[in-house]
């Protein structure tokens, strides 16, 4: 299955060209970029790891290319990497975009486990088919 | 024979008297900053004089009686009786008039629409003296604002929950709206959610029928809505309305709505201004997203010589505490021109309005930091005018395809697939500079080279406007700046 997290994931994977100007036009708008990336894809992990902090004094989209690069061969294949862009100013103090720029080799989807309970309500829980396997093995 | 003159009349001799004369009209006066102002489109009966006739609704919507009352006299009355303090001729519309008026905060209860309403649009709007009158605007000091609570979740904090950035949220509402069983509704749902929705939405009048009970509506959604989160990895939610006859069965609805984790609740206007406030509280108390539908509102916001602005209702609305409202699509099927939409829009999400006339907005507003309300855009809408779309409402924003996605020739996860891609192609593109909204067609067209659905939507819609002029626009006269 495809994780359709992320502003982008229904268009065909961007290439580092694209990428790229995604991150110039968060830099036009004085937003600080940062890396991510993760082998938990559940929709309910808000924390991915950092690949360093946001790169709040960066002007060129390139030192951030350079960077994902670099996390890129250590995860490639084996985690998600998601670009982000944080905005500190008043009235936001969050992200402003966010997409994920790599996926792994495979992607096996999520569990849907049903717990019947009481006035045929019942309790779901989502599970990532590889989070059987201990962080760091599962792809 | 001697004949005696008439005693000059004294202010508070029994009788009648003109409103002017009684102290609700006053052109030196200067609005305090902690005043609710008020502006008013004023059509006065044939023969009546408009400052009388500016004068009474200052009256009849403060302290006034038809006739005077020697009891005004154990009050501070100058302070309680509103003050016309300017009126102008409505540009282009003779026989109307602006009246702008002040009301000391002390007339109104704290964090109370129904008190605020029950002056403003009580009493004055039946008033014989006046063929129509119309409520424009209002000025909310911000001494009276911080008395609200607001948005229980608010634009940014949403986004975060539901994790979404950098576009507008796609939702859809079930269609056909009255007829499905809970199980064929839960069907439309799960489709919509899995081709790439974020949201689904129940019809206004959804309630509890006898085709569909709401329990079961609940169930069903929810078992739609865990299963396209797991098929997609992706935060979904639907619209549960709770609206209902009374306030025990919203809150019993509410609270079911909560026990099965759902992420959002709706409700309509006709509920009323006590029912919203009231469940906004239980919304913050409970992490719950509150949307509402602003049903019957077109009856009294849409002519403009009688009745509310949209503008006043989606004030009352952001002081009230709701998360989302429908407040047009400028290109749908339902009124919105788009200069007063723009309006609408900057008063759910801007931090602090300053007046533009030509959106309709004729006071500054501070919103105090009160959270931001999310609008909906909602009726008539589809994947191939997603540029103009953008270019209208802006990013935050929700874009409502319901027939444009149920409608589909290949399905309804195909009809939602049409608009993510549409969408996100769209966003892509503005993101990059380029002319989106010139380049629109190509942009989608070139979209749809990788998108079976997308292009099929394209063809079935391409020629679907809504092309009418439009009732509620501003009126104003531009003025001449300094190239």
């Amino acid at each position: 299955m495809l994780l359709t997290q992320g502003t982008f994931s229904f268009l065909p994977p961007l290439t580092d060209d694209q990428i790229a100007r995604q991150v110039a036009y968060c830099m036009r708008n004085g937003w600080a970029v940062n890396i991510e990336f993760t082998d938990d894809p559940h929709p309910r992990n808000t924390y991915w790891e950092m690949w360093g902090h946001p790169m709040f004094d960066l002007k060129d989209p390139a030192g951030v290319m350079f960077e994902l690069a670099e996390c890129r061969k250590v995860h490639s294949g084996r985690a998600y990497i998601r670009i982000s862009a944080f905005d500190s100013s008043p009235g936001w103090e969050s992200l402003r975009l966010s997409f994920i720029t790599d996926r792994p080799a495979e992607e096996p989807g999520f569990m849907l486990e049903r717990q019947e309970s009481q006035r045929r309500t019942i309790r779901y829980t989502t599970r990532a088919y590889s989070a059987n396997r201990p962080a760091g093995e599962r792809y | 024979m001697k004949v005696t003159q008439p005693k000059p009349r004294s202010r508070y001799d029994a009788g009648v008297m003109q409103y002017k004369q009684m102290g609700y009209f006053d052109l030196d006066y200067v609005p305090k900053d902690t005043d609710v102002i008020a502006l008013f489109r004023v059509t006065p009966q044939d023969g009546v004089d408009p400052e009388e006739a500016a004068a009474a609704v200052a009256g009849e919507s403060s302290t006034a009686t038809w006739t005077v009352v020697w009891t005004d006299r154990l009050t501070a009355c100058e302070k309680y009786r509103a003050k016309c303090y300017r009126i102008d001729p409505v540009p282009g519309s003779p026989g109307s008039w602006f009246a702008y008026i002040a009301y000391d905060l002390d007339l109104f209860e704290p964090d109370s629409i129904v008190n605020l309403s029950a002056s403003i649009i009580g009493n004055v709007f039946g008033f014989k003296p006046l063929k129509a009158l119309r409520l424009e605007d209002m000025r909310l000091p911000v001494a009276y604002v911080k008395t609200f609570d607001g948005p229980a979740t608010g634009i940014v904090v949403e986004r975060e929950r539901l994790d979404k950035f950098g576009r507008p949220l796609l939702g859809a509402t079930v269609k056909p709206k009255l007829g499905l069983s809970g199980r064929n509704y839960g069907r439309v749902v799960y489709e919509a959610l899995k081709g790439g929705l974020d949201f689904t939405k129940d019809d206004e009048n959804i309630n509890s029928q006898p085709f569909m009970h709401w329990r079961d509506r609940y169930l069903y959604c929810m078992e739609a809505v865990n299963r396209a989160q797991a098929m997609t990895g992706e935060i979904k939610g639907t619209y549960l309305n709770v609206s209902a006859g009374d306030m025990e069965k919203i809150y019993e609805r509410a609270e079911f709505a909560r026990e099965l984790g759902s992420v959002i609740i709706m409700i309509d206007l006709v509920i009323g201004y006590s029912a919203i406030q009231s469940i906004a509280k239980w919304a913050r108390r409970n992490d719950m997203i509150l949307h509402l539908h602003r049903a019957g509102h077109g009856t009294y916001t849409r002519q403009k010589s009688h009745g509310v602005s949209f503008r006043v209702i989606a004030k009352w609305m952001r002081l009230a505490g709701v998360d989302h409202i429908h407040a047009g699509t400028v290109v749908g099927k339902l009124e919105g021109d788009p200069n007063t939409t723009r309006g609408y829009y900057d008063i759910c999400r801007e931090p602090y309005n300053p007046m533009r006339l030509e959106h309709g907005v004729f006071f500054d507003q501070d919103w105090a930091s009160l959270r931001r309300v999310m609008p909906v855009a909602s009726g008539g809408i589809h994947a191939g005018q997603m540029h103009q779309l953008l270019h209208h409402l802006g990013e935050d924003v929700v874009l409502q395809f319901g027939g444009g996605t149920i409608g589909h020739p290949m399905g309804i996860a195909a009809g939602a697939t049409a608009n993510r891609v549409a969408l996100e192609a769209m966003i892509l593109a503005r993101n990059e500079g380029r002319d989106y909204l010139g380049e629109g067609p190509d942009i989608l067209a070139a979209a749809a080279r990788n998108c079976t659905p997308l292009s099929q939507a394209l063809e079935v819609w391409k020629n679907v406007t809504f092309d009418y002029a439009s009732t509620d626009t501003p009126d104003f006269v531009p003025t001449v700046t300094a190239a």
